[in-house]
């Protein structure tokens, strides 16, 4: 069974001709199956947790350890991460000029698969999985992310997702910008990929609501850089009614 | 590309319009357009048309020392049935309509030309087939003149292939009549040593269509000159071009587009991608909008992706507004490195680096391919460019 196990992960970045540290210390093992909420304050390091576990050049690993089925994913560059069953739904994907969707997803899947997709198949596959997610067949000759709309954007991450079938997921903020329709059918999408039992999910938000849609296993607040309670479903309920309030003024040093 | 890594060299210019006392476009010249090369000084590299140009490699083709040899240049030309294909005389009315040479090279080309190429095609005829001229360099020095005349409404696709090895020195003109669409593709896919320099000229009629795409691959030293006029008002002018400058190449392309007539327009994009020790691409993007030329609308863009370190951009982009009373005018030039953003997206989808960066490449040059409009030519230059990335980009 799939397994991600984050240990102790310290992390700066580069700001200002200083260096400052942003996660101090987490802690969190996610298993095939599972999904864990992460959610936190604005500044919290949520996103550059997303981030540095996908290897973005930007954030330096200062300690600690992240296995993906006891294998060092620290060690390995970016695409290497992909392949051994990462994924990164981002918040901000970037458009790629000249590059179409249908030619994106092919060169992805080649890689991931480690061989072209038959292309019969392959459209079938593909039309399928964005008919399920509202898009429309034009979509896939568009050039990646440009003039998308913040909903067809995050479509575009799920479709991926849905086409990728990683082993962990992380979602950063998949549902920021999007109107009800758009947080509805983004985690239906979702919830497809969790039904398969194949993978495990890494949910990170700012809000509840896309809670309503995708039940969590496991709520994790951040604040300051780690996670500072862990708790059922329940706790994002806790969150719901209180807010952020009693972590960033008791749990987190620095928000 | 992402911001950060942009360094702007120009700006858009709508909305805060500088009106010139005197064009500067023709004041900067060393002498005054002339079909005789005896009118130009022989350039020293100082000169403002020639200060990015290593002279040294010209082989002679600015000072008078290159002499045409017998086996310069093979031009052979493919036309469609009632397309007129000529080979004619230095007396020929129909030569050096299109434009007056301006500077010494394109002068020497106009004066030192033994036979000219004439392709004409009749007023109101639409080929459906493109009309294919190659031009193959034999190892010698020529030079050449070609002109391509499109009667009204006629409308025609022009491909020029430029292969092989030579040191040529050649004009083009373009003349198109009343309501002609004309495309022209001209592609510079010279061996490693081949000097080519050339001013094209296109005159383009009253309500006519002019699309250029400049392609240029090969050679040891590129420059070529393309230049619009308008012969009437409701001209169109689309100038596209793309290059990719590898170690030790000099590529340079030199764009005028002088809006003489009123309600014209002009859209100039030229992208350059830049790799190895010493690759230098050279852009020169001047539009003159003329006292008299009111309700212009003008746009011109270059940007220049710069794949490794040791290879050097000179992009500069110059509009002159001598009326206020235009619909538009603005350029743009930026000059970058790779963007990381995008590097990281596609590799976070498990593309490997070296794929991803041939993508993005191949992906900053589609944009442009995109708008040629012509299925098969878009087909061939995607495929090139290709090529260029499987030797290249590692």
């Amino acid at each position: 069974m799939a397994t991600l196990e984050i240990r102790d992960l310290h992390v700066t970045v580069e700001a200002d001709n200083a260096t400052k540290e942003i996660l101090k210390g987490v802690d969190l093992t996610v298993k095939q199956g599972e999904t864990h909420a992460i959610m936190g304050p604005n500044g919290s390091g949520k996103s550059t947790l997303a981030y540095s576990l996908a290897g973005h050049p930007k954030y330096t690993i200062t300690g600690g350890t992240v296995l993906l089925d006891g294998e060092d994913v620290l060690e390995m560059s970016v695409d290497e991460r992909a392949r051994a069953g990462l994924f990164l739904a981002m918040q901000y994907p970037v458009e790629v000029p000249g590059v179409s969707v249908s030619n994106f997803l092919r060169t992805s899947a080649t890689a991931i698969r480690g061989e072209a997709p038959k292309l019969r198949t392959w459209v079938k596959e593909v039309k399928e999985a964005m008919q399920r997610l509202n898009m429309d067949p034009s979509f896939a000759e568009r050039n990646v992310n440009e003039g998308f709309s913040g909903g067809e954007k995050k479509r575009h991450e799920i479709l991926q997702l849905e086409l990728l079938k990683p082993k962990v997921a992380i979602l950063d903020e998949t549902d920021s910008g999007l109107d009800v329709d758009a947080l509805r059918i983004v985690s239906e999408g979702v919830n497809r990929v969790r039904e398969s039992g194949e993978v495990g999910t890494l949910l990170i938000t700012h809000y509840t609501r896309i809670l309503r849609y995708i039940k969590p296993d496991h709520v994790h607040v951040f604040s300051g850089g780690r996670i500072v309670e862990s708790g059922g479903a329940e706790l994002a309920d806790k969150l719901e009614d209180e807010g952020y309030e009693a972590y960033t003024t008791k749990g987190g040093a620095s928000a | 590309m992402a911001e950060a890594q942009n360094s702007p060299v120009g700006s858009t210019t709508a909305g805060a319009i500088a009106v010139a006392a005197e064009s500067t476009v023709a004041t900067r010249m060393s002498a005054p357009p002339s079909f005789d090369v005896a009118d130009f000084p022989v350039p020293h590299g100082r000169e403002e048309e020639w200060r990015f140009t290593p002279l040294e490699r010209l082989r002679g083709l600015h000072d008078g020392t290159a002499v045409a040899t017998g086996e310069g240049v093979k031009t052979a030309v493919e036309a469609p049935e009632g397309v007129g294909v000529e080979l004619v005389g230095r007396d020929d009315a129909r030569i050096g309509r299109g434009g007056v040479p301006a500077d010494r090279v394109a002068a020497q080309a106009h004066s030192a030309f033994e036979l000219a190429s004439v392709v004409t095609v009749p007023k109101e005829t639409v080929l459906t087939e493109p009309i294919r001229i190659t031009v193959h360099g034999e190892g010698g020095v020529a030079y050449g003149h070609q002109v391509v005349e499109l009667g009204a409404f006629a409308e025609a696709v022009v491909v020029i292939d430029h292969t092989g090895d030579a040191v040529l020195a050649a004009n083009v003109d373009y003349i198109l009549g009343d309501g002609a669409k004309l495309t022209v593709v001209s592609v510079q896919d010279w061996d490693d040593k081949a000097v080519h320099v050339g001013q094209h000229n296109a005159l383009v009629g009253r309500d006519a269509t002019f699309k250029s795409v400049v392609v240029t691959f090969g050679g040891d030293l590129v420059r070529l000159h393309p230049r619009v006029a308008y012969a009437g008002p409701g001209g169109e002018a689309q100038l596209f071009g793309l290059y990719f400058t590898d170690a030790g190449q000099h590529q340079e392309h030199r764009l005028l587009v002088d809006h003489n007539t009123p309600h014209c327009t002009s859209n100039v994009v030229y992208k350059g991608a830049l790799q190895g020790q010493d690759a230098h691409a050279v852009w020169i993007g001047d539009v003159l909008i003329e006292a008299r030329a009111e309700g212009t609308d003008t746009y011109e863009m270059n940007r220049n992706l710069v794949l490794t370190d040791g290879a050097r951009v000179d992009s500069v982009p110059n509009l002159e507004i001598e009326t206020g009373e235009i619909v538009g005018a603005g350029h743009a030039s930026t000059t970058g490195r790779f963007d990381d953003e995008q590097l990281f997206y596609l590799m976070a989808r498990g593309i490997p680096e070296k794929d991803a960066r041939r993508l993005v490449v191949r992906g900053f040059f589609a944009e442009l391919v995109q708008q040629i409009g012509v299925p098969d030519i878009e087909e061939r230059l995607l495929a090139k460019i290709a090529e260029e990335l499987e030797a290249s980009v590692a």
